[in-house]
């Protein structure tokens, strides 16, 4: 192969037709450098994130090991090396190795079609700064990442314990429940872009058109995420849930189910799956870039500078990690800002809302595009059929809403389960689940002659005739937080 | 198949440093024998016994495998349409309105029988 292809220079990375035909040590450059790169960013990374968090929190975060506390992953991954690698009793040993493996190579792969800069010149050769792109490159990054869930499925199944199953059961139902709304948001994309290829999309951002106004020539954006605003948010929210990220982290919900599906991992075993998560989140980072921020193209202003002289050479490396480090700031900043999402409200999210939305920003996308490059039909036509399409899809909605029977408010459900439904305050008894709850807005207190509306809790209301003691204990506890 | 040959070569870097690193986390280590080391970790208490094989877990993960496979198959043909979109014109947007119409019937018909719910 070397001997063949050694001669010919690759030039241009017009097309996808021009990738993959490199010198054999320069694509082995690229690998080792992807490979660098994706190391020393994941312990940059992880760093980055616990000082941040460590600032939104009024602490100062790792600062010990090497200059600002930077080599404190490093020092966290030797001291993992040298922790004994367990395998549990119950466990399926070889399936146990495997999943680590499967998890942290998957990860890896997706980003050997991020392009990362323009043609520069490598050691006398001119080639693309991307290691290889092909026609369906997006489509091979949703295939690889798919991998990276088998890794956390095997995980939590062949621990042999309950908590890394129930982990890896919700890591699965996430991941791909995100992934579909992560696809469709994508669809948008390949429309404007005409291409699945990551280096044509970011050569579609290149320029955006113009517009006239007021006799001045504007450049409109030509970033996807301006253009395509709800499919970056799509996109946005499903990257979150797509890599298990605060949020979204339910599978490692540590109040329910300790560590997820990698409970059972020691060693450097774990320190596996603890990269691949970070690489993920550079992967679903860089993807963003690639195809809503503009790619490794400098941001606005500065693609003015010197006529466009900042987007040539080595200079666009810098932009792309600094659009990722951007991406990788909101995750931090999520992380330190939001609460964890219940696991139903998360589905219902993905379900009800993220696909449902994007398939109806689909449609509308598709349509203005057609109504404004197609000749063959004029725009008053398309207009008048898309309102009726509107108005027929609002019709078979309230039909639907009227067809659908009420369920009827039985007396067995207690206030809390429907406690949105009534519109007058209804009474409910703390009790009846067992356990005390709060009232709900629109609920009042019973009083506790009147609990006996529901006899199955007579623990609870016994301990409700005398309210002396649960009112003062729940109001000691509740007096230092106000 | 020109454009795979990197791709490979990154698979084989980074399957070659898995597999390096869960050998050496495997000789590092220290290796001190204690039963209750290897009992599966129920924070502390006796753990349950589990089937082999994972036992039963709720159907609703099934559920949510199959909707998968549906609405990822409409997005494997959503892509083509996609990129091809421009020269399909008229034609092709209507098609794929009645397309998404149709799995749309589906999802409704999930989502009314109460498979979207997480209780």
């Amino acid at each position: 192969m070397s001997a063949t292809i050694g001669t010919s220079v690759v030039l241009a990375a017009d097309g996808v037709e021009g990738f993959g035909a490199d010198p054999w040590w320069i694509i082995a450059i690229k690998v080792v450098g992807i490979f660098g790169l994706l190391m020393v960013f994941t312990l940059f990374n992880i760093w980055f994130e616990r000082r941040v968090v460590a600032r939104m929190q009024h602490r100062v975060g790792p600062n010990r090991a090497g200059p600002q506390g930077l080599l404190q992953s490093l020092a966290d991954g030797v001291k993992l090396a040298l922790k004994e690698d367990i395998v549990p009793k119950g466990a399926d040993r070889i399936v146990f190795v495997l999943a680590p493996i499967i998890s942290a190579a998957a990860a890896f792969l997706a980003f050997a079609v991020i392009p990362l800069g323009p043609v520069v010149n490598l050691f006398g050769v001119r080639t693309p700064l991307q290691l290889t792109d092909l026609p369906v490159a997006v489509l091979y990054v949703l295939a690889v990442t798919s991998v990276g869930v088998y890794g956390l499925v095997l995980a939590g199944w062949s621990s042999g314990s309950t908590y890394p199953l129930l982990g890896g059961l919700r890591s699965a139902a996430q991941v791909i429940s995100y992934e579909i709304a992560m696809g469709l948001s994508f669809v948008a994309v390949f429309l404007y872009a005409g291409s699945m290829s990551t280096s044509e999309i970011v050569e579609a951002q290149a320029s955006g058109g113009q517009l006239q106004l007021f006799g001045m020539t504007l450049d409109m954006p030509s970033w996807y995420a301006v253009v395509l605003f709800p499919s970056f948010l799509i996109y946005v929210v499903s990257m979150v849930g797509e890599t298990n990220r605060a949020p979204f982290d339910l599978p490692e919900a540590e109040g329910e189910l300790v560590g997820g599906f990698h409970t059972e991992y020691s060693s450097l075993k774990f320190a596996l799956f603890f990269l691949a998560e970070y690489i993920n989140m550079v992967t679903v980072s860089a993807l963003a870039t690639t195809l809503f921020l503009g790619g490794w193209r400098a941001p606005w202003p500065l693609s003015w500078v010197g006529g466009g002289v900042l987007n040539t050479g080595w200079w666009p490396l810098l932009w792309f990690l600094a659009k990722v480090l951007l991406v990788i700031y909101f995750f931090v900043w999520l992380r330190g800002t939001l609460p964890r999402l219940r696991y139903d409200q998360f589905m219902h999210l993905g379900w009800k809302y993220l696909i449902p939305g994007s398939l109806a920003w689909i449609l509308i996308v598709a349509t203005v595009r057609t109504a404004t490059t197609s000749e063959t039909l004029d725009r008053r036509t398309l207009i008048l059929w898309t309102l009726g399409v509107i108005l027929g899809l609002l019709l078979l909605s309230f039909v639907a809403d009227a067809v659908r029977p009420r369920r009827p408010e039985s007396p067995e459900t207690t206030g809390a389960a429907t406690a949105g439904d009534g519109a007058a305050p209804r009474e409910f008894d703390p009790f009846a689940g067992g356990y005390p709850v709060p009232p709900l807005p629109g609920q009042v207190r019973a009083e506790p002659v009147l609990t006996s509306a529901r006899p199955a809790s007579p623990r609870g209301s016994t301990r409700l005739d005398e309210p002396g003691e649960p009112p003062a204990v729940s109001s000691g506890q509740e007096a230092p937080r106000a | 198949m020109q454009a795979y040959v990197p791709i490979i070569a990154l698979a084989a870097l980074a399957a070659g440093f898995a597999v390096f690193s869960i050998v050496a986390g495997a000789l590092s280590g220290p290796k001190r024998y204690n039963r209750a080391k290897l009992e599966s970790y129920e924070c502390g208490i006796e753990p349950t016994p589990q089937a082999v094989g994972g036992g039963r877990f709720p159907v609703k993960y099934y559920l949510t495998a199959m909707l998968f496979i549906i609405f990822d198959i409409e997005i494997i043909f959503l892509y083509p349409w996609a990129v091809r979109f421009d020269s399909l014109g008229v034609f092709g947007l209507v098609e794929m309105v009645l397309f998404i119409l149709t799995v749309f019937v589906a999802y409704a018909y999930v989502w009314r029988r109460g498979g979207l719910e997480w209780d």
